[in-house]
């Protein structure tokens, strides 16, 4: 059996906020309370406004595994979200919310674990991968890992000066872009969707017994998901997270 | 409900069954009770609203575990599920 710690509503503080695209703003937050977590796990956030009305959404932590008091969320304004609305656009530095964390064991990295790890982002799915990475780097990691990361265009790439600097570490980390919505001139990185040849190309192959974490919106997580096994990678090997604008109007 | 809804997995709805259980309810295997399949309730998938948790086999699609959080209660509705399994293992950062 298992055990976790059992969950209850503690308050954090909002303590900095930094722009990272244009809809996408990383919230550290103070929490007293925490216990600290590992990368890949998430939080449950609850908004109660002065009439009693409450709003919850999960959102994944991206500060690297660890025990800080202060941890990191990074978000998505979703367009008509109630809540990624309010934190992105109306919260502010002494503020304070109520969480809940941190959720989850299965979508997780062991920084122990010396499998070659492949991560595989759409959008705003690189937040908890990034929690895997920032976890890599700070605990000197140097088995093979790769990130294939899929943003609309250039601008919408969240850490793109943080992953750089981290790929060009040389600790054998690599990092392969790809843009669905166009490309700047001189792109070196691909330009289309994920799919079963950029796989092929970019990921590790399943010989090489890869630890795959797949995120990013319902439909490239079952795509991605799907083209990896039938590329022979065993079902087991690969977890997946979800996420999508409509959790954000659960 | 919409089609909508079914957008996220069993990750979503840790939260909430882990107020309750104090397991790693995501790494929890559950074997569907209609087609045999095994998976871990982080793959399930969500359909959630405000009356409650339904998570459906990622095989089949039937419903698994039904879950309602009512202020300080949880009922579990288990009919979907055949059996759960348990492994030991490191889940929270010590």
């Amino acid at each position: 059996m298992i055990f976790a710690e059992r969950l209850d509503w503690q308050v954090a503080t909002a303590a900095k906020f930094c722009r990272e695209t244009q809809g996408v703003v990383t919230i550290a937050f103070e929490v007293p309370e925490w216990h600290g977590h590992l990368a890949g796990q998430h939080v449950d956030v609850r908004l109660t406004a002065e009439n009693g009305y409450q709003a919850q959404r999960s959102y994944s932590l991206a500060s690297p595994a660890g025990n800080a008091a202060e941890i990191e969320l990074t978000i998505e304004r979703i367009k008509e979200g109630e809540v990624s609305s309010f934190l992105t656009e109306e919260l502010a530095i002494g503020d304070d919310i109520e969480l809940r964390g941190p959720i989850g064991g299965y979508f997780t990295w062991d920084r122990q674990s010396s499998s070659p790890l492949m991560l595989i982002a759409g959008g705003s799915g690189v937040v908890p991968l990034m929690s895997m990475l920032r976890t890599r780097y700070k605990v000197g990691g140097k088995a093979p890992a790769r990130l294939l990361y899929s943003s609309r265009t250039a601008e919408d790439i969240i850490y793109a000066a943080e992953l750089d600097r981290l790929a060009a570490n040389g600790d054998g980390l690599s990092l392969i872009h790809t843009l669905t919505r166009g490309a700047p001139s001189g792109w070196q990185g691909e330009r289309r969707r994920v799919d079963k040849q950029m796989l092929a190309t970019h990921a590790f192959q399943s010989s090489e017994q890869p630890q795959v974490f797949v995120c990013g919106p319902t439909l490239f997580v079952e795509t991605v998901a799907d083209q990896l096994i039938s590329l022979g990678h065993a079902e087991s090997a690969i977890k997946t997270e979800r996420f999508g604008p409509t959790g954000d109007k659960r | 409900m919409t089609e909508d809804l079914a957008r996220l997995d069993g990750n979503a709805a840790a939260g909430t069954l882990c107020r309750f259980l104090a397991i790693d309810v995501t790494s929890m295997m559950i074997t569907c009770a209609a087609c045999g399949a095994e998976a871990p309730l982080g793959r399930l998938h969500l359909y959630g609203g405000r009356m409650g948790i339904i998570l459906r086999c990622v095989a089949c699609g039937e419903v698994n575990l039904g879950a309602v959080e009512v202020g300080e209660t949880l009922r579990l509705d288990p009919r979907g599920a055949a059996c759960l399994t348990f492994r030991a293992g490191p889940a929270t950062f010590r």
